[in-house]
């Protein structure tokens, strides 16, 4: 149990001291895994939409892919994004190996699913509810999917929370495709890491109740927002 | 497709860019070893001191190091594989090896030896008798420097270790991992001396063999070929290379000290 | 070429409906005007729910035909109608978000839809719960947006399911002076409903439903004073009929 309490002395002395490379590594962690799961949202829910509302050939397989690659592991993700970025690869010329643009490309590969998956659900859920009235008014394929997505916002948001946990705590993926390179990708999950394999386990372990820390913290943020919100809107 | 792919990726790069990211730098492709030893963040600060180069350090095993430069994905390497780097270099991945700077490995154990080889002299003796006693030993089995080190020390043994047996595990990790592990199940294992020294999880691990010529453990410094790949940052490679094989970067490997103890020692010529 | 004024007459020539094989509804034929109010009567099951929907081009009748206006379709029939359904889907936003939700479909510039949306409020009494969200409305209250809405879109028609069954009386009886508005501006209005109190009140005609037939389209005060189906009898003696 010494590790434990030193691992919470340690965490809770990194975060009363703001230590800055500290510092330095949660806000990387936090711009990295909140692009990702922004540029995520920003493609996943029309596209959660679209699969909800619209019929066409191959929609039952895609939507089998999607809830499938929920699960992907980030492992896979990262090496196929490093072969994609590889200056041997066909996107070398990007120069972005090794940067946090590459493991923002994986993290979103990653968070994809999740939100187009979850979001499916919710649109369809609501279209069960709306769907004669909106008919009704003649509303537009693509005026179905805004007015759903809007109204679907609260159950949205929970689904684009999913992907910035997963994000946020994958490894696999930034280890590879970042490099886990001092001061330029070294995120909480890949020092983390690389502290326990230094041996040094109550530090990984005060990074992580950190990390646990930050994540809760957002989750909570969001439940109280969107409590409130969903009691004021019904 | 691939223009588009292109500026969607230019796009990213904007949503991500840190502050500053123009700045100058060269990735080179080194070892969990030597990272974790702590000897980069010795020496990189001296050199971008002294040239504004920043060096980005991915450490990985040597296999996947030298995998790295061949695919350009690095522009220099610091690794500790002789035949590996021969290899590479006669390819025509990588230019001009050096060799830079050397420490040993050394064989850890359990307090309780149950093979009996604590304050031995000679490596292959024993693992010869680690492998008689089918004590526990843990390899880290994943084509690294220290991986490749050690099989050819089973070799010498005579002890065909493919077909081990239950007291052999391959672990398929790094360094530090390795440890943890090896002190999780007291098992013996091969470890370099600079990961040994800083790391902390020993529990009842301590030196059992040390000081054998076959633990000597040469580490290299080599060039990414240019040629292979237009995007490999000639210039400022070079300038790592030779400072690092120079006179002031063998002063810096030989200041680096934990616990006043030198952990590595400048072999260039 | 100018549009006509109303969309109006709605013909049904031989309409059905099956699911399955199973016939809903069966050989309707009959003929809405402008002006009349419609209320289908008929005993559970009858198919008065499915019938609202066909009118309104909700569902597609597996047989027969739907005709507005001679041979008018699409969009701008589309445009003409508004339904009201038992259970009103307002959106989840302010109450006088909803009706401007309605006249951005309907194409009305954006500096115009707070006052039209306003004066539509207004007219159902919900001035003062514009700024609500709607999704906290009491029922009648939801029900009225659901009315101030379609009133934004000035239909020619309005179709109503079951719109008070769900209310208590003094709530019912706001939703009937809405219907009575709209009535009285011009808009065709067809409702079903259960209760015969509300029919007698509100009816200038009844379709009567059974089992997916027509059995009567009458005048209401002929209808109410003696009805020619057995089955019409039954059901205003309040038997069991089905």
């Amino acid at each position: 149990m010494s590790d434990l309490s030193q691992a919470l002395s340690l965490a809770l002395e990194l975060v009363v001291t703001l230590d800055p490379q500290m510092l330095g590594i949660v806000r990387l962690s936090v711009l990295v895994s909140g692009s990702a799961v922004l540029l995520a949202a920003l493609i996943g829910l029309p596209l959660g939409a679209v699969l909800a509302l619209s019929a066409f050939p191959g929609r039952g397989a895609l939507v089998v892919m999607l809830n499938a690659f929920m699960g992907l592991p980030p492992v896979v993700v990262g090496l196929g994004v490093y072969l994609l970025l590889s200056r041997a690869g066909p996107l070398g010329e990007a120069g972005l190996l090794f940067t946090p643009a590459a493991m923002v490309v994986a993290q979103t590969l990653l968070v994809l699913p999740i939100v187009a998956a979850l979001s499916r659900q919710v649109v369809a859920d609501l279209w069960e509810e709306y769907g004669e009235q909106l008919r009704s008014l003649g509303v537009s394929g693509l005026g179905r999917m805004a007015t759903l997505l809007w109204d679907g916002r609260f159950s949205l948001l929970t689904a684009v929370l999913a992907g910035f946990g997963r994000a946020a705590a994958e490894v696999g993926a930034v280890m590879i495709v970042g490099g886990n390179i001092k001061g330029v990708t070294r995120t909480m999950t890949t020092t983390i890491a690389l502290e326990t394999s230094k041996g040094d386990l109550a530090l990984a372990l005060g990074l992580g109740l950190i990390l646990i820390a930050l994540v809760t913290g957002v989750n909570a943020a969001v439940f109280l927002v969107g409590q409130w919100a969903r009691r004021r809107m019904g | 497709m691939k223009r588009l792919l292109l500026a969607v990726l230019a796009v990213f790069s904007l949503a991500a860019a840190p502050a500053g990211a123009e700045d100058r730098f060269i990735t080179l492709a080194s070892t969990t070893s030597t990272e974790q030893s702590g000897l980069f963040g010795h020496l990189l600060p001296l050199f971008k001191a002294e040239t504004g180069i920043e060096v980005r350090v991915v450490a990985v095993g040597t296999g996947q190091a030298l995998k790295l430069g061949e695919r350009g994905d690095a522009d220099a390497l610091l690794v500790h594989d002789r035949a590996g780097e021969d290899k590479f270099v006669a390819e025509g991945f990588g230019l001009d090896r050096r060799d830079v700077m050397y420490n040993d490995f050394v064989v850890v154990g359990p307090s309780a030896d149950p093979a009996g080889v604590k304050g031995g002299k000679d490596a292959a003796e024993a693992f010869k008798k680690i492998a008689a006693a089918k004590a526990p030993f843990a390899s880290r089995g994943d084509d690294s420097g220290t991986h490749r080190s050690e099989l050819r020390l089973w070799k010498k043994a005579g002890v065909d270790v493919k077909a081990g047996g239950e007291w052999y595990r391959e672990l398929g990790s790094g360094m530090g991992p390795t440890l943890n592990t090896a002190a999780g199940m007291n098992a013996y294992a091969l470890a370099d001396r600079g990961t040994w020294a800083s790391f902390k999880n020993r529990q009842s691990l301590a030196i059992v063999v040390e000081g054998d010529r076959a633990l000597f453990n040469p580490y290299g410094s080599i060039l990414v070929n240019p040629e292979k790949h237009k995007a490999v940052k000639a210039a400022d490679s070079k300038a790592w290379h030779l400072w690092l094989s120079g006179p002031k970067g063998q002063a810096a490997i030989a200041a680096f000290k934990i616990g006043g103890e030198q952990l590595f020692f400048g072999d260039a010529r | 070429m100018r549009a006509p004024d109303t969309i109006l007459p709605l013909e049904l020539e031989r309409v059905g409906f099956a699911v399955g094989g199973r016939p809903l509804l069966d050989d309707i034929t009959l003929r809405l005007e402008a002006g009349v109010r419609t209320i289908i009567l008929g005993p559970n099951g009858a198919g008065k729910s499915l019938l609202l929907r066909l009118c309104h081009g909700l569902l597609a009748p597996s047989d027969g035909s739907v005709r507005w206006h001679g041979a008018m379709a699409g969009e701008p029939v589309r445009r003409r109608q508004a339904m009201v359904f038992q259970r009103p889907v307002l959106l989840r936003r302010s109450a006088v978000a909803n009706v401007r939700y309605v006249l951005a479909l309907g194409g009305v510039p954006w500096r115009r839809r707070g006052a039209l949306a306003m004066e539509a409020l207004e007219r159902f009494g919900l001035a003062a719960l514009a700024q609500r969200p709607a999704r906290v409305l009491s029922g009648g209250e939801q029900q009225r947006l659901a009315l101030a809405r379609a009133w934004a879109a000035g239909p020619d028609v309005l179709f109503l399911d079951e719109p008070t069954s769900a209310l208590d009386p003094a709530a019912a009886l706001s939703v009937e002076m809405a219907v009575q508005e709209f009535h009285a501006s011009g808009t065709k209005i067809v409702m079903t409903t259960h209760d015969l109190g509300q029919a007698r009140r509100l009816a200038d005609e009844v379709v009567f439903l059974s089992r997916g037939r027509l059995v009567e389209l009458a005048p209401a005060v002929e209808f109410f004073k003696g009805p020619a189906s057995p089955q019409a009898r039954a059901f205003l003696a309040g038997e069991l009929v089905c």
